[in-house]
C-alpha cells in the first residue's frame, strides 16, 4: 500500500483533484450549481499548467457531452461533469456515448430536476438516466467520489465494459461539504489507470482499434435499422452484466493502491438484523448513526448502502438481505404514477422471485433538499418495526419529511 | 494545390466510395467528394444527422474511406471539437493515438437544417472558442431527410411540406437566414461559398479551409432535385444558375489584422465586372417545381418582383464589402 496525504476536500474538488491526478485528455463542460467547483477548480489545473488536458468551455451541456464523445471516439480519455438540467440537456447525448461503446467518465452533482427551479440535492437527476447505458456508482462521501474518479476510468474501459461512468455525488450535502480525504500521489494514480486500451473490432476496412484511426477508417454511428439494432442493444445489454465482473476485478486492485476497496453494496449490522434500511448516497451516513443508535437501545437495526445503481447487484442484494424479514427502501426521487420511487421498484422486482423475502416497504425522501434529519430516520425505522410487528405493509410507500 | 488540374484531382484517394444510397443527381455527394479532394492527409470526418449520414452508412455498409462518425443532429461543431481538442492534448503529451500527426483535417459536415436551425449554437460555440476545423454547411434549403420541411435556410417563397403554397398563403414567408454573416461575425480566419458547378474553386476553397488555423465555414449550394422539384439531371444547371443569378454570389472572407476582407470568387467576379451577364433571378426560380406558384395558375409579379429585389440588395451588400 502505498503513502497518502490526508486532504481537506469537499466533493466537487475530491472529483476535479483525482481527475487532475487522472489528467485526462480532453475535459469539457459547462457551469451548473452545485457542480461548478468541479470545473472550477479543474480551470485552475489547466492555468497553473498542472495537467495537459484540453479543457473545452462549451456553451451547452448537450455540446459538453457531444465534445467528449468526440474526443473518446477519437481515443482520448474524456471527462465532465454536470447536474440536474444539465443532464436533462445531455440525456440525448448519454445514450448515444452508451451506444458507441465510449468510457467518459462524468461526475453528477445531484441536484432535484426543475420544475420547480430548486439547486439542492435529490435524485431525480441521475435517476432520469438510469436506462441510458451508464454504470452508475453513488457516493456517500468526499472519500468515495476521489476513489470512485479513478476506479471509474478502469471500469469503463474494461475490455469486458467499454461503456461511459457516472459517478454521483449529492449536490451541497458532498459537493460543498469538506471533508478529511485520504489521496494516492499523482504517480500512483497514474500508473493505476495507465494509458487507454482499445478493443479490436471488425470494421468495414478489415481489423482496427475500436476509435477514429486515419490508417484504417471506422465508421461509427451509421445507420442502424431493424436488421442489426436489436443485436448491437444486446450487446449494451451484456456488456452491463459483464460489468458485474470487471468492477470487482477493479475493486480488488485498486484495494492493493490504496488500501480501500468498495463491493457493489456496503452492509453495516445486517447479520442478526430485523429491521433494515437500502438507500444511495449521503442520507446512509445519517441511516448507519441511527443504526448505532437504535443498536445501543436494543433495537436489531442493520442498512446496506448502494453504491452501484447500474448495473443493479441483484444477487449480492438478496445474500446480503438473507433472512432479515423487512427492508425499508430510501428512494430520493419520485417517480410519477409508478407504484414507487425506482430503487424500491429494482428491489423487490429482485426480490420477487424469491422463496424468501422480506417485507418491502418505499420510503421517499429529501425532494429538491429536504433534510432528511437523525429523527426522520427513527421514524422510518419505527414504520418497518411496526410492519415487523403485524407482519404487513399497510403503506406501501410512504414521503418523509413532508407537510400533509 | 494552387496547381492541382481536375485530371489530378480525379487521381487523388475518394473519401466517399460510390455505392452509396444518396437519391440521383443528389450535390451533397459532388460537394463531399469535392471538399475531400482536397485534404491534406489524417482526417476525420463528422455529419450530423441528414441524408449524407443515413444514405452512406446503413449498417453494416459504408461508404466511407476516412475515419468518420455521426452522434446527432445539433452537435456536429460539437463533435469536432471534441476531435480537435483530442489530437491536440494528444500532440501536447506526445502520446496518444493521433500524436503523431502534424496535421489532422477535422471536418463537419451538417446541413442547413443542423446549422441554421438545430446546430446554431454548438456551431456558434465552436467558432468562438476558436477550434481548428472546417465545417461544410450543405445548404439544400429544406429538411429534405424528413421530407423537405421549411428551414431558416428556406428561401422566400419556397413551398415546402411545413410551408406549403397554399390558396392565402405562397409558401415561405421568411427570407433565408443570412448564415454566412453570422459566422463571419464570429471573426473567423476563414469563410467561403461554394458551388459544386465550379469544381476547381471549391477544391481550391476547401483547401483554404484546411489550412486555416481555426475554424473555416464552407458555404455549399446544395440543389435537391427531389426537394426543389427539377429532373435529377439537371443538379448541376439549377447550381450554375444560383450564381449566375446572384441569388448565391461565390465569394471567400478571410480575416486580415482583425478584419474581415471579402474578395468574389471567378463567376461572381465576372458578373461584377460586366454587371449586365448577371441572369434575372426568374431563369434560377422556374427550373424548380418549388416555386411553380410563382408563375402558374397565374404569374405572381409581385413575389417574383420581391425576390428579385432581395438578391440585388444582398448582391449590391456583397459588391460593398468587397469593395
Amino acid at each position: 500500500m502505498n503513502e497518502q496525504i490526508l486532504m481537506g476536500l469537499n466533493g466537487d474538488e475530491a472529483a476535479a483533484y483525482s481527475t487532475k491526478q487522472v489528467n485526462p485528455d480532453v475535459v469539457a463542460a459547462y457551469p451548473i450549481t452545485p457542480q461548478t467547483i468541479i470545473v472550477e477548480r479543474f480551470s485552475e489545473y489547466v492555468a497553473d499548467g498542472e495537467v495537459d488536458t484540453e479543457f473545452v468551455a462549451v456553451e451547452s451541456e448537450h455540446s459538453a457531452l457531444s465534445s467528449c464523445i468526440g474526443a473518446a471516439a477519437a481515443g482520448a480519455r474524456a471527462f465532465t461533469a454536470t447536474a440536474a438540467n444539465g443532464l436533462a440537456l445531455m440525456w440525448e447525448m448519454t445514450y448515444i456515448a452508451s451506444s458507441l461503446r465510449l468510457p467518459i467518465v462524468m461526475a453528477i452533482a445531484n441536484r432535484a430536476l426543475s420544475g420547480p427551479i430548486n439547486i439542492h440535492n435529490d435524485h431525480s437527476d441521475s435517476m432520469g438516466a438510469r436506462d441510458s447505458g451508464w454504470i452508475q456508482i453513488y457516493c456517500e462521501n468526499s472519500q468515495e467520489v476521489y476513489d470512485a474518479c479513478i476506479e471509474a476510468w478502469r471500469i469503463g474501459e474494461h475490455p469486458l465494459v467499454q461503456l461511459p461512468v457516472m459517478v454521483c455525488l449529492d449536490g451541497f450535502t458532498l459537493s460543498h461539504t469538506m471533508e478529511n480525504v485520504l489521496t494516492l500521489s499523482d504517480e500512483v494514480v497514474r500508473d493505476f489507470v495507465g494509458e487507454r486500451k482499445f478493443i479490436v473490432v471488425e470494421g468495414h476496412k478489415g481489423e482496427t482499434e475500436l476509435r477514429l484511426n486515419p490508417e484504417v477508417p471506422l465508421t461509427m454511428g451509421p445507420l442502424d435499422l431493424q436488421d442489426y439494432y436489436f443485436e448491437h442493444k444486446m450487446q449494451q445489454i451484456e456488456a452491463m452484466q459483464q460489468a458485474l465482473k470487471a468492477i470487482p476485478e477493479v475493486d480488488a486492485e485498486y484495494a492493493k493502491v490504496s488500501g480501500r476497496s468498495y463491493g457493489f453494496l456496503y452492509p453495516y449490522k445486517m447479520e442478526d438484523a430485523e429491521v433494515a434500511l437500502t438507500g444511495l448516497g449521503s442520507t446512509m451516513g445519517t441511516v448507519r448513526y441511527v443504526v448505532d443508535q437504535l443498536r445501543s437501545e436494543g433495537v436489531k437495526a442493520g442498512m446496506i448502502k448502494m453504491r452501484l445503481f447500474r448495473p443493479f447487484p441483484a444477487e449480492e442484494l438478496v445474500e446480503t438481505v438473507g433472512e432479515v424479514p423487512v427492508l425499508g427502501v430510501l428512494d430520493k426521487a419520485a417517480s410519477f404514477g409508478a407504484p414507487g420511487g425506482p430503487l424500491y421498484e429494482e428491489v423487490k422486482s429482485v426480490f420477487y422471485d424469491e422463496d424468501k423475502k422480506p417485507f418491502i416497504a418505499d420510503f421517499i425522501h429529501g425532494l429538491g433538499g429536504r433534510d432528511t434529519s437523525p429523527r426522520m430516520i427513527r421514524g422510518v425505522f419505527e414504520s418497518l418495526m411496526e410492519i415487523r410487528g403485524k407482519e404487513e405493509v399497510p403503506q406501501k410507500v410512504s414521503y418523509v419529511g413532508v407537510r400533509g | 494545390m494552387s496547381d492541382l488540374t481536375l485530371r489530378e484531382a480525379a487521381k487523388r484517394p475518394e473519401a466517399i466510395a460510390p455505392g452509396h444510397r444518396l437519391c440521383a443527381g443528389c450535390d451533397e455527394t459532388l460537394i463531399a467528394r469535392m471538399v475531400l479532394k482536397a485534404i491534406r492527409g489524417p482526417t476525420i470526418v463528422t455529419s450530423a444527422t441528414g441524408c449524407l449520414e443515413v444514405a452512406t452508412t446503413i449498417f453494416p455498409f459504408s461508404a466511407w474511406n476516412v475515419p468518420w462518425i455521426h452522434t446527432a443532429f445539433e452537435n456536429a461543431a460539437a463533435n469536432a471539437s471534441g476531435i480537435e481538442a483530442a489530437w491536440k492534448a494528444m500532440r501536447r503529451k506526445g502520446k496518444g493515438p493521433l500524436a503523431k500527426y502534424e496535421t489532422l483535417d477535422v471536418v463537419a459536415f451538417a446541413g442547413d437544417g443542423g446549422t441554421y436551425d438545430i446546430g446554431l449554437q454548438a456551431l456558434s460555440g465552436a467558432l468562438e472558442r476558436g477550434h481548428d476545423f472546417t465545417y461544410v454547411l450543405i445548404d439544400n434549403e429544406a429538411y429534405m431527410n424528413t421530407g423537405i420541411q421549411r428551414s431558416g435556410g428556406t428561401p422566400f417563397a419556397a413551398s415546402t411540406t411545413t410551408s406549403p403554397a397554399g390558396k392565402v398563403i405562397p409558401g415561405k414567408r421568411e427570407w433565408k437566414k443570412p448564415i454566412a454573416d453570422i459566422v463571419i461575425a464570429h471573426g473567423v480566419p476563414y469563410v467561403a461559398t461554394i458551388n459544386a458547378a465550379w469544381p476547381m474553386d471549391v477544391m481550391r476553397k476547401a483547401r483554404m479551409a484546411f489550412e486555416a488555423e481555426g475554424p473555416a465555414f464552407l458555404h455549399a449550394i446544395v440543389p435537391c432535385a427531389r426537394g426543389w422539384r427539377y429532373p435529377p439531371e439537371k443538379t448541376i444547371e439549377v447550381s450554375r444558375l444560383a450564381t449566375q443569378t446572384c441569388f448565391f454570389p461565390l465569394y471567400e472572407c478571410r480575416l486580415e489584422e482583425g478584419r474581415p476582407v471579402y474578395q468574389l470568387s471567378g463567376p461572381s467576379t465576372a458578373i461584377a465586372r460586366r454587371p449586365e451577364s448577371k441572369k434575372p433571378v426568374e431563369e434560377y426560380l422556374q427550373m424548380q417545381g418549388r416555386f411553380r406558384h410563382l408563375f402558374r395558375p397565374e404569374r405572381r409579379d409581385d413575389l417574383i418582383g420581391s425576390i428579385q429585389e432581395w438578391v440585388d440588395l444582398r448582391w449590391q451588400m456583397i459588391l460593398e464589402k468587397v469593395g
